[in-house]
């Protein structure tokens, strides 16, 4: 079953929007959300699979509101919280 | 506050929600705020496109590294000292473009992208519109991006994996044969890497 992340060939959609302003983090909380990421994983906590599938996991209408960081944010307050890590 | 009650969380709102994860993990002795302010910084200082640079350069001057790149790029950037792998376990394929072939690479699962080599992705890799046309209308989307390669030219979309990551060795730009390898490397460009711009 393909879910909403598989965009490969998907129709529909419009030009692409090339505009780049050069900025890899827009927000303080999304280098914050890397950096987090990045530790937890080099802890081991959890899987790089692991995260990518949280992200798979979401519902479709979150997936598509959300950015790119925010659905970082997402997985990794999913996985601590399905580890028992968090409550 | 719910999470379906919404459309679009604020950046305010965000911000507050990394801000608690923090103050748990920190809590657990999982992290520390010296760490995250340390990792962000070394990462934003290493991870560029000057990386990705460093390794087309010296694949443009030195035949045998260029082999050695296209068979196992991996190893081939550890010799010039980038590391791919310390964080996640990563394999990187290099993909060269010839007067016959011109390569472009994509995630259209998320945006999986060699980001040790070329810094952050921009919005545009991360994008509905990339992930889904890329494969499906590769010369439409590089015409948007000011791309027109001759029909007789042929696209390869090297779509990424979070485990097999690509980076396009572009074509070194003519009239480049007096640069030094430090001056062909600033000659490359992130979308060149990408394979979304020419040298």
């Amino acid at each position: 079953m393909s879910g909403i992340h598989d965009m490969g060939g998907n129709l529909g959609l419009g030009a692409v929007d090339v505009r780049d302003d050069g900025v890899g983090f827009h927000h303080e909380w999304e280098a914050r959300v890397f950096a987090i990421n990045r530790l937890l994983l080099e802890r081991g906590l959890y899987t790089l699979d692991e995260f990518r599938y949280a992200i798979e996991r979401m519902e479709p209408e979150r997936y598509l509101a959300a950015s790119y960081y925010e659905r970082w944010l997402h997985a990794i307050e999913v996985l601590l919280a399905e580890k028992g890590i968090l409550s | 506050m719910s999470d379906h009650d919404h459309d679009h969380e604020s950046s305010a709102a965000l911000s507050n929600r990394v801000k608690t994860l923090v103050a748990q993990l920190e809590q657990r002795d999982l992290l520390t705020e010296a760490k995250l302010d340390a990792t962000v910084e070394t990462f934003l200082l290493k991870a560029t496109p000057a990386n990705g640079g460093r390794v087309v350069a010296r694949a443009w001057v030195d035949a045998a590294f260029k082999q050695r790149l296209l068979d196992d790029a991996s190893a081939a950037v550890a010799e010039i000292g980038i590391d791919m792998s310390h964080w996640a376990p990563v394999k990187l394929r290099a993909v060269e473009n010839t007067d016959r072939e011109h390569n472009v690479i994509v995630c259209t699962l998320c945006s999986c992208y060699p980001i040790a080599l070329l810094g952050p992705s921009p919005a545009w890799y991360k994008s509905a519109e990339y992930r889904s046309r890329t494969v499906r209308e590769p010369r439409a989307v590089l015409a948007e991006f000011g791309v027109a390669l001759p029909p007789d030219v042929r696209i390869n979309v090297w779509d990424s994996t979070s485990e097999l990551r690509y980076i396009v060795v572009p074509r070194r730009p003519q009239a480049s044969e007096g640069l030094s390898e430090a001056e062909l490397a600033a000659l490359v460009t992130r979308d060149g890497l990408v394979g979304t711009a020419l040298l």
